[in-house]
């Protein structure tokens, strides 16, 4: 597992006095039919854009909050990275984006029959968001309007 | 803040009814955030599928999540990833 210990001494230190962003009460939602026949949509913070798409500010104060829709039929060989956070090391998700947005490997599940289909659209958003305000009142509420309206039942979340 | 990230938008889909596992690189942050269902992984930042290109490798991360998904409540609800779940 990572640890913070991990991380430079500035993203250290800033840790150090962040105030995370508890989720309470914490609601939770149930299955109400088996995985084989679920929709399944994907949430990653990877910070990817499709070619053409508007890529992400990486000089926004606080991060940027904003959300990319990316259809479910996409070669995520095409994502391009555009996360800004330096604390990590983007070569394994650039050389592979299915490490962080495996569509791919979603569409195999569907085509085995190991979920029902494989969501029409999924939501590509970048984690580096310190003042999550914004994350929490439209981005957030966004995403969760269009997987509803596409009816995920399911949704796998992946940050770097 | 990937973590943390995901964790808020977690929680919201899940007070629209969707069910969701939110993959976790810091267990430390899991804990604070709570998301309601989060798998922890002993992966390092950057690669939260583990190996770059290793399919069958994902897939187990993958199978291991959908598994979770099936988890009942209440939430929090926090699982580590480890081989052959």
């Amino acid at each position: 597992m990572a640890k913070t210990s991990d991380l430079s001494l500035p993203v250290r230190l800033f840790l150090r006095g962040y105030r995370w962003r508890r989720i309470d009460p914490v609601p939770f939602a149930a299955l109400t039919r088996p995985v084989e026949q679920c929709t399944v949509g994907l949430v990653s913070s990877a910070g990817f854009v499709l070619p053409g798409m508007t890529s992400f500010d990486k000089g926004q104060r606080g991060g940027d909050s904003s959300w990319r829709a990316i259809p479910g039929d996409a070669d995520s060989s095409t994502l391009i990275d555009g996360h800004r956070s330096d604390a990590f090391d983007h070569r394994g998700m650039t050389s592979d984006p299915e490490l962080a947005f495996p569509l791919r490997r979603l569409r195999e599940f569907a085509e085995a029959g190991e979920i029902g289909a494989v969501a029409p659209h999924h939501a590509s958003c970048m984690g580096a968001i310190t003042a999550t305000g914004q994350l929490v009142k439209e981005t957030a509420p966004e995403i969760a309007a269009r997987f509803v309206e596409d009816q995920v039942d399911v949704a796998l979340l992946v940050p770097v | 803040m990937c973590n943390q990230t995901v964790g808020l938008v977690a929680a919201e889909l899940e007070r629209h009814g969707i069910v969701t596992v939110a993959l976790q690189l810091l267990r430390s942050v899991a804990e604070k955030v709570r998301p309601p269902r989060a798998l922890c992984l002993p992966f390092p930042h950057g690669y939260p599928l583990d190996t770059p290109g290793d399919a069958e490798r994902q897939r187990a991360v993958l199978r291991a999540a959908l598994g979770l998904a099936q988890a009942p409540g209440p939430g929090p609800r926090l699982m580590e990833f480890r081989d052959g779940i």
